[in-house]
């Protein structure tokens, strides 16, 4: 469905994005994960046509650089942010980008509906809150029931709330054969949107594994804060120890390291051996 | 609901998203407080100089047509091209910094229709603004008993908004060429000081110490637009440009009966060469 080959975006004589090359079969979920200024973004923007790049670029068989309108109408593009057209109504925002599309505007109540905003149509954008902005994003992308989603960071604004909604939201998008592309630093949410992570850093990709491979392969570790009952402090560390684990004494917890992608298994180790746990927090 | 396959869409511009985008801006200007900032001086002043250049001294008739249309021409230099060029000047820099761009370019849309989308958008709601400086004025001329030459002002008030527009050309330009709205509103207001203060008083200083031709000092006042629309302006309503000393008489000398098709053709050009420039730019931008 997109196929990108040998993708370089230079700024200047700095290149962001270093020969990149990446096939994304139809239906398949991907995400590009990495931290800020890893290229992800420069990516999604090469994609739509937004940014000057070389190599080539192929949606469904079009080529990006010179059928862009046919390759966006293929498209839904969900931003990181919706922090504009704050003077718009919701149903305004939606009927221009609807009739941008050529599309009819009943369409519109469909998707409204779908992401469940119906009963803020008329609020102007500014009056929303991070969550709303954000399923408001995904009803344009939604308006033309496309077969491509492009999300670039869907939930990186969003407090943890939000962030679940747009998270649950999204993941029943995925299971309704679109191609899903979406880049991200949060790895549970790659977890849980896609079938392959692609990571990257400094405009590279180190590597491309399933999401429950991510940590191993990167070496991501966590730090797991947990709160004994009085008096089973001593006896956690004992039994995390015991277990290969690297645990050690923290004020009136324990602080035990673990993989990033594995840390309920800790917890399972001392709820095992009869040590009980008040309360966890994790560190990274 | 299941992914469907959309039949890949024509490249080739389409007028009905120019409309979409053009409709879509002029609501957001009108929404604008920039807009209405510009607005408000622009018919308040208009309705003020009328009324100054009218006192109740018993000036009626076409006299009293060519104080107020004067009056209306050297407000017409000052606010309207300031209009034009902020507006010009935030357009794409303010979607820019804003991600709005990013979203309208995000659809089946390309550069060229949004351009002109947002052209066509800006240069109705600088039709509004400036169609209201001059209703205005001619309202309140016609109550203080003046006759007035509707073809003449409904003419100087067309010049007025290709002036508008031209300057809209000059500042989408700049905003083509900037990043944020604050850098493209800061260039917008130096060009501004650059046509308005250096183009007038600048062209009648060099004149005066280079000894200039008045060909060449024609010439040099052409090449602004606001002394083109100030010529074409003063041209229309007195009929000669004797007021401009030399260069005045050696334009009307030289072009006759055909000066004033001559300056509007100016004016056109000042419309239509910033706006295309600025169109070429936008389209090869590598970064938006």
């Amino acid at each position: 469905m997109i196929s990108i080959t040998n993708l370089t975006k230079r700024y200047g004589k700095r290149a962001v994005v270093s020969d990149v090359s990446v096939d994304i079969a139809t239906g398949e979920s991907v995400a590009f994960w990495g931290p800020n200024g890893a290229g992800k973004t420069t990516i999604v923007r090469c994609i739509l046509g937004l940014v000057s790049y070389e190599g080539t670029i192929e949606v469904d068989g079009l080529d990006a650089r010179t059928r862009g309108k046919a390759v966006r109408s293929l498209i839904g593009y969900v931003p990181q942010e919706l922090s504009f057209y704050n003077d718009m109504t919701v149903v305004e925002l939606l009927d221009y980008s609807a009739s941008l599309r050529g599309l009819p505007t009943d369409r519109v109540d469909e998707v409204l509906e779908i992401v469940d905003v119906d009963d803020h149509a008329n609020k102007r954008v500014r009056e929303l809150s991070g969550g709303l902005k954000q399923r408001l994003g995904i009803a344009t992308a939604l308006l033309p029931d496309p077969p491509i989603l492009l999300l670039d960071e869907p939930t990186s604004n969003l407090d943890a709330a939000a962030r679940d909604g747009a998270v649950r939201l999204l993941e029943g998008l995925r299971h309704e054969g679109r191609t899903l592309v979406v880049t991200s630093h949060h790895m549970e949410e790659v977890g849980m949107l896609v079938d392959r992570v692609i990571a990257m850093e400094d405009g590279v990709i180190t590597t491309e594994c399933a999401p429950m491979e991510l940590a191993e392969r990167l070496g991501l570790r966590a730090w797991l804060h947990l709160i004994t009952t009085s008096g089973d402090t001593a006896r956690a560390i004992e039994v995390l120890t015991a277990n290969g684990f690297n645990a050690q004494l923290n004020s009136r917890g324990v602080l035990v390291e673990v993989s990033a992608q594995s840390k309920g298994l800790a917890v399972a180790t001392l709820y095992e051996a009869g040590v009980h746990i008040e309360d966890l927090e994790v560190w990274r | 609901m299941t992914a469907a396959v959309a039949t890949p869409v024509s490249e080739r511009p389409r007028l009905g998203t120019i409309t979409t985008i053009a409709r879509k801006e002029l609501r957001t200007t009108l929404r604008s407080k920039w807009f209405w900032l510009w607005t408000a001086a622009f018919v308040g002043l208009a309705a003020l100089l009328v009324t100054v250049a009218l006192p109740d001294t018993g000036i009626t008739g076409y006299a009293g047509f060519g104080r107020t249309s004067a009056s209306l021409v050297t407000l017409v230099q000052i606010i309207v091209p300031l209009m034009g060029l902020t507006l010009g000047a935030i357009s794409i820099a303010g979607q820019k910094e804003s991600g709005a761009l990013r979203f309208l370019l995000s659809h089946p849309v390309s550069r060229t229709e949004t351009f002109w989308g947002t052209y066509i958008g800006l240069a109705m709601s600088l039709a509004i603004a400036v169609g209201g400086g001059f209703g205005i004025a001619g309202i309140l001329t016609v109550m203080r008993g003046v006759r007035a030459q509707t073809t003449t002002f409904l003419w100087i008030a067309l010049l007025a908004w290709l002036l508008a527009v031209a300057m809209l050309g000059v500042g989408m330009l700049i905003s083509t060429f900037t990043t944020t709205s604050g850098a493209a509103l800061g260039t917008a207001i130096f060009f501004w000081l650059v046509f308005v203060f250096l183009g007038d008083l600048g062209l009648m200083g060099t004149s005066v110490a280079t000894q200039m031709p008045v060909n060449v000092l024609f010439l040099s006042a052409l090449a602004n637009p606001i002394e083109a629309f100030r010529l074409a302006a003063l041209t229309t309503f007195s009929g000669s440009l004797d007021v401009l000393g030399p260069a005045g008489t050696y334009a009307v000398n030289t072009f006759g009966g055909s000066l004033v098709p001559v300056l509007s053709a100016t004016m056109l050009a000042w419309v239509v060469v910033p706006a295309t420039l600025a169109w070429l730019r936008f389209r090869r931008r590598s970064d938006l």
